[in-house]
């Protein structure tokens, strides 16, 4: 029979294990299986360019249809409701039996929901699909003010994006400042100014506690008894990932589905990559989840190689991007648990500068703000592990003009 | 049909198909030109489409535009006719275009 392999989830990690399972020439079926009717599409532009407007959705796939055709990938519509690994077999929604020779599970995450009373008043959105974000421009189409739960990355792009559209937006973050858990004090200080800057009021401290309205959301209102008018409110708190396929199946997850350096769950038939991985990082000498699309990509080509009797170890240093206005945000590595901060630039006035972790005088990550050169440098500093002289790190634009 | 040809670092040519307005990184995922990733989309965030243009075809292509400069001057592999495969926009009078993909992206 011809060896199958199955990719649950059409996602940036499903598309990447996909076209990588035929690079390693897996001689039999691919299967990419996915509850969403378009093409694995990116997600990082639905909060920024294709919200905005800026960007039209045939942009949004990261291969065109060609490519599955070509490439002899099956797509098929539907959701995997459960693996029978005795007999290796997927079951789909619609009560099809699937077997197979291989699977990767990319099955991402989802929002994760505030829970508060009112949460199902129409105008009360998340945002993690394009059908989300087109509902999203339907209802900013009629302009008015938007509210937005939540100051991380999602919540600020998604501000940027709908200022950008001429709304008057409000950000109501919990904690004390934005970015809380992702960033140092001074990069939270400086976009909650250019935030400010642009028109979108911040407020911390802002702890919400239910949606108010008849049939759609009119108010919000905050834990003290505040009512902050809303046209329309974006939830984003955060994800969880998908990973009741694999507890139900057996395979271990421990806040994600459990891999190795090279994608292996605990099933030796089956590999896990993207959002719904939790990854045993050697470089960290822990277990970490990333929610990042490079990542996906990294933990999906080591799957693909998996799949088809290869190694490819997961090695790559973590990055991650954010775009807001004319602000690009390139981060290094990961910050957790630094003892010390190097700032190149001056994030109280400027647009361009840099923030630089270090953890016993290693540098260990960097938030790089229209400074891609230092970006570069960091990745490369980071990942070779060299040691570096806080005096270069701190000089403005130490980089620039060092080329060509 | 109009051409573009991918040589990779083991010398292995990837001849696809030249559609007009797309990027030349897109072209190459598309066709799955193996060492061309474009982890961000396009924006050119992530430096995973480095390309060195041949130079006989720079006049034609153009040189690298400061945005792609800024990503790629700490690159290691840098040639000087180096661009960011996301940032340029297929034309019909590319056709016959031969580019070379590196041994390691960013």
């Amino acid at each position: 029979m011809t060896p199958r392999a199955l990719v649950v989830g059409a996602s940036h990690a499903g598309a990447q294990v996909a076209a990588g399972l035929r690079q390693h020439k897996w001689d039999g079926d691919i299967v990419l299986i996915g509850d969403e009717a378009a093409l694995p599409y990116q997600r990082p532009p639905l909060s920024k360019a294709y919200l905005a407007g800026d960007m039209a959705v045939d942009a949004l796939a990261i291969r065109g249809a060609d490519f599955y055709a070509k490439q002899e990938i099956t797509r098929r519509d539907g959701a995997v409701e459960s693996i029978d690994r005795a007999a290796q077999q997927v079951e789909l929604a619609d009560g099809a039996r699937l077997r197979y020779d291989r699977i990767a599970l990319c099955t991402g995450a989802r929002p994760r929901r505030l829970n508060a009373p009112g949460e199902d008043l129409e105008g009360v959105f998340y945002l993690r699909t394009s059908a989300d974000v087109e509902a999203i421009r339907v209802a900013a189409r009629t302009g008015g003010r938007a509210v937005i739960v939540g100051g991380g990355y999602v919540g600020l792009e998604t501000a940027a994006s709908l200022r950008k559209l001429g709304l008057e937006v409000i950000v109501l973050e919990a904690a004390e400042r934005v970015l809380g858990r992702v960033t140092a004090p001074q990069v939270s200080a400086f976009y909650t100014r250019v935030h400010a800057e642009e028109g979108v009021e911040i407020r911390t401290g802002a702890a919400v506690e239910a949606f108010a309205g008849d049939r759609r959301v009119q108010e919000v209102v905050l834990a003290g008894g505040e009512r902050i008018a809303a046209d329309f409110v974006i939830i984003g708190i955060g994800v969880l990932p998908n990973t009741d396929l694999a507890t139900t199946a057996g395979i271990v997850v421990d806040d994600g589905v459990v891999i190795d350096d090279r994608a292996r769950t605990s099933d030796p038939l089956i590999t896990a990559a993207g959002d719904c991985a939790s990854h045993d990082m050697a470089r960290y000498g822990r277990r970490i989840r990333l929610e990042s699309v490079p990542s996906a990509g990294e933990q999906a080509k080591a799957a693909a190689a998996t799949m088809c009797g290869k190694t490819k170890e997961i090695a790559a240093l973590p990055w991650f991007w954010s775009d807001q206005y004319d602000l690009k945000l390139q981060i290094a590595g990961l910050n957790h648990g630094y003892d010390e901060i190097v700032v190149s630039g001056d994030p109280t006035r400027d647009r361009a500068f840099t923030c630089y972790y270090l953890r016993e005088g290693q540098l260990i990550a960097a938030d790089c703000i229209n400074r891609p050169r230092d970006f570069i440098f960091s990745k490369q500093t980071i990942s070779s592990g060299k040691e570096v002289d806080r005096a270069e790190l701190e000089r403005t634009d130490s980089r620039v003009g060092s080329s060509r | 049909m109009s051409s573009v040809t991918f040589v990779t670092h083991e010398g292995e040519s990837h001849e696809v198909p030249l559609d007009d307005d797309r990027s030349l990184m897109q072209i190459a995922v598309d066709n799955g030109v193996p060492g061309i990733d474009g982890d961000c989309g396009g924006e050119a965030a992530c430096g995973t489409c480095h390309i060195v243009v041949d130079p006989a075809w720079t006049d034609t292509v153009g040189m690298s535009t400061e945005v792609e400069e800024e990503m790629l001057a700490m690159n290691p592999e840098r040639h000087p006719t180096s661009r960011l495969a996301c940032q340029m926009t297929a034309a019909e009078k590319w056709d016959g275009l031969v580019v070379q993909v590196p041994e390691f992206q960013m």
